[in-house]
């Protein structure tokens, strides 16, 4: 019993990283209906920018949590702006094209953004050990209770995470800024006739979107101190397919979504003989069966196409 | 085609076909440099591995070249990069025969690569020299291949042996990475050797390399078995990971791990939890054989002070050993080279007294690494029997 609990401690935990990525995703896709491949790889960048920038300033060695803070804002605030850039200049002129060329065009910024990361001038390809150094007693667990080892990092990942959840869903129902976002996530042209600037709104959501993936990233890089250009690529695909599990452009489905994910991997692995090897494969049969059954995910909504 | 062109086309062709019988009249002369073939992975998931190898094997050349082989001819590298993959470590060596011409090729380290290598030099007859390979594979039922260093049989009971007499342990568990030809092997031997040897086997999981990152699933599992001690057969790239999780969930036992485990960064990403830990590897730097300290001598000069870990020796051995087998071939035929590889006896190598035997694998001593507050030490020996 301990020891099955134990392991639903530890999906939680795998879960939590997958629901903060997926609600990035989630939003992006809520307001465009664009799958903003570059998400997992914005996640990157914000791992790797806070360990350069802590290399930069000699802070390395140094056991401050307001170092690692600045550092990790810093690199949120440039993660932001890489939002920015992405969508003004990869997505915005494709805007009025069919779909399907913009959701190239976030391939293209992915693997853009992969193999350029992969470049010895600009970071390398070999994976490097992120400063969790930095962090005193991250790496420590909270208080046993009764056998249960629940670790320091995964209980901020979770808090984090829900806090975003609401941060967010507060943004989207109850501000000006989000009337306007889902008006225009409702359509584009019509939301101009009502005077919102949607260039200014979608740059918002990429500029959102952007920072909370890296966010995500330097979570996920406290919680496994490895970070290399390819890190974001087999999240972004997990918080991906939690978040259409969840009910995509749902915030609070993604954050579900990414947690039953994580549970149904890790008691795979827990309780099949040789699961870890179905690890991956039974998590998608669940997410198909699921599909199946509600298309539009979880907490998705069901939206009828007038003619 | 008016005449014109015709008469234009004809000078740019016969341009060409001389240009390539000058090419081929230049690699047939005596005194030309002899090109020799490396796949090594420069970047990638186990970067350090081909990094670490491309540098001995360069540094094996600096000496080499100050006199030449075969009368005073050059030896010229050519090094691929395979990005750490399968099939490009294939692709490197078909463009390294056909267009480079290389007479012999150097590499690679991960077993998975060389035996996705071994089939293609093995058809175009060209000898390949992996350095650093351990799996029985690699070599297996090849004329052409070979290796310069120990096999996995052998390794996983020197790891045995040293868990069950040196550390005087009884319950074991396993943890190892499915996908891995060097993984799955090595959890093979080790488990063989314990159960021969009256060691107890009491959980055995495993994981996948390169896209898993979370073993705490695994590790809680195993963690309720209650083992002595806890086989990774896993690379470097995990080994830290899968440490730091195991202190997390309260696991005190100390993991044990094979020569995949050789490279700076298992001690920068493992932290304090990988202190405790032992590894087989091919050499300790601390070593204090006098070959070993010339080599990591010359191996700080050119390198800015780096400490070698064990794929830069056997870089440097696989080198020389190649130059040893050209030298006594007298010719750069492939044939006579692979005849040479194959009779290389009582080599006076760096990582030790190297000879290969009839299955084409190099047989030398084993040493066990003991990592203590934050380095790797050096702990024991383990000869072959």
């Amino acid at each position: 019993m301990q020891e099955f609990v134990q392991q639903l401690i530890n999906g939680l935990s795998v879960g939590s990283i997958y629901a903060l990525i997926a609600v990035g995703y989630t939003m992006v896709y809520g307001v465009l209906q664009l799958i903003n491949f570059a998400h997992g790889d914005v996640f990157m960048v914000g791992a790797i920018l806070t360990l350069v920038l802590a290399r930069a300033f000699g802070w390395i060695g140094i056991e401050s949590w307001w170092a690692f803070g600045a550092c990790a804002a810093l690199s949120v605030i440039a993660c932001g702006i890489v939002g920015f850039v992405i969508e003004r200049f990869a997505y915005r002129p494709l805007r009025d094209k069919p779909r399907i060329n913009s959701l190239i065009a976030a391939i293209g910024i992915s693997l853009l953004l992969e193999y350029g990361g992969q470049h010895p001038k600009v970071f390398g390809p070999t994976p490097q050990p992120f400063p969790t150094a930095m962090l005193p007693g991250i790496g420590a667990n909270l208080p046993v209770i009764s056998g249960l080892i629940i670790s320091r990092v995964d209980a901020l990942v979770l808090i984090v995470t829900l806090v975003l959840m609401a941060t967010l869903t507060y943004i989207v129902l109850k501000t000006k800024t989000g009337l306007a976002l889902r008006a225009v996530s409702f359509r584009f042209d019509t939301a101009a006739l009502m005077g919102i600037n949607i260039d200014r709104i979608i740059s918002f959501t990429f500029i959102l979107g952007s920072c909370l993936a890296a966010i995500a990233g330097i979570l996920y890089a406290v919680k496994y101190p490895k970070v290399e250009p390819l890190m974001g690529l087999l999240p972004g695909v997990k918080a991906f397919v939690a978040a259409v599990f969840g009910g995509i452009g749902n915030i609070a489905g993604a954050v579900l979504g990414g947690i039953i994910l994580g549970l149904v991997e890790v008691l795979v692995v827990g309780y099949l003989p040789n699961g870890s090897q179905y690890r991956d494969g039974i998590a998608f049969v669940i997410l198909i069966v699921i599909l199946l059954v509600k298309p539009s995910g979880l907490l998705g909504k069901h939206v009828v196409e007038k003619v | 085609m008016q005449p014109r062109f015709r008469a234009l086309f004809a000078v740019i062709l016969s341009a060409f076909l001389l240009a390539s019988c000058e090419k081929k009249s230049e690699s047939a002369s005596d005194s030309a440099e002899i090109v020799i073939g490396q796949v090594a992975s420069l970047t990638g998931d186990t970067a350090t591995f081909g990094v670490s190898a491309d540098e001995g094997v360069r540094l094996a050349l600096d000496e080499i070249n100050q006199n030449g082989v075969l009368g005073g001819r050059k030896i010229k590298l050519v090094t691929e990069d395979d990005r750490s993959l399968g099939d490009e470590a294939k692709t490197a060596v078909d463009k390294l025969v056909s267009k480079d011409h290389v007479v012999a090729i150097i590499g690679e380290i991960a077993s998975s690569r060389s035996i996705a290598m071994a089939p293609v030099c093995e058809d175009a007859k060209i000898p390949m020299l992996s350095p650093g390979s351990t799996n029985p594979k690699v070599t297996q039922g090849f004329q052409y291949v070979f290796r310069n260093c120990f096999i996995d049989p052998f390794q996983g009971e020197a790891m045995a042996r040293f868990a069950l007499e040196d550390l005087k342990l009884k319950k074991f568990a396993f943890l190892y990475p499915i996908n891995s030809d060097y993984g799955v092997g090595l959890r093979q031997y080790v488990n063989d050797y314990l159960t021969k040897a009256g060691g107890e086997v009491v959980a055995s999981e495993s994981y996948t390399e390169k896209t898993d990152s979370d073993f705490k699933a695994q590790l809680t599992k195993i963690k309720a078995a209650n083992p002595d001690a806890i086989f990774v057969t896993g690379y470097y790239t995990e080994a830290g990971l899968i440490a730091r999780q195991a202190k997390q969930l309260g696991i005190t036992c100390p993991l044990i791990g094979g020569d995949g485990w050789d490279s700076e960064q298992t001690l920068k990403i493992g932290g304090d939890a990988v202190n405790g830990c032992f590894f087989s590897n091919h050499y300790s730097p601390d070593e204090k054989r006098p070959e070993v300290q010339a080599f990591v001598e010359g191996y700080k000069k050119k390198y800015q002070g780096k400490v070698p870990d064990a794929m830069a020796i056997l870089g440097y051995d696989a080198m020389k050993i190649m130059a040893d087998a050209i030298h006594r071939a007298g010719s750069t035929d492939g044939d006579k080279i692979r005849d040479a590889l194959a009779t290389t006896r009582d080599f006076p190598g760096a990582s030790g007294i190297t000879t290969i035997d009839e299955q084409h694998n190099a047989k030398k001593a084993i040493v066990i690494v003991e990592i203590k507050n934050g380095e790797f030490t050096y702990r024991t020996k383990i000869e072959p029997k």
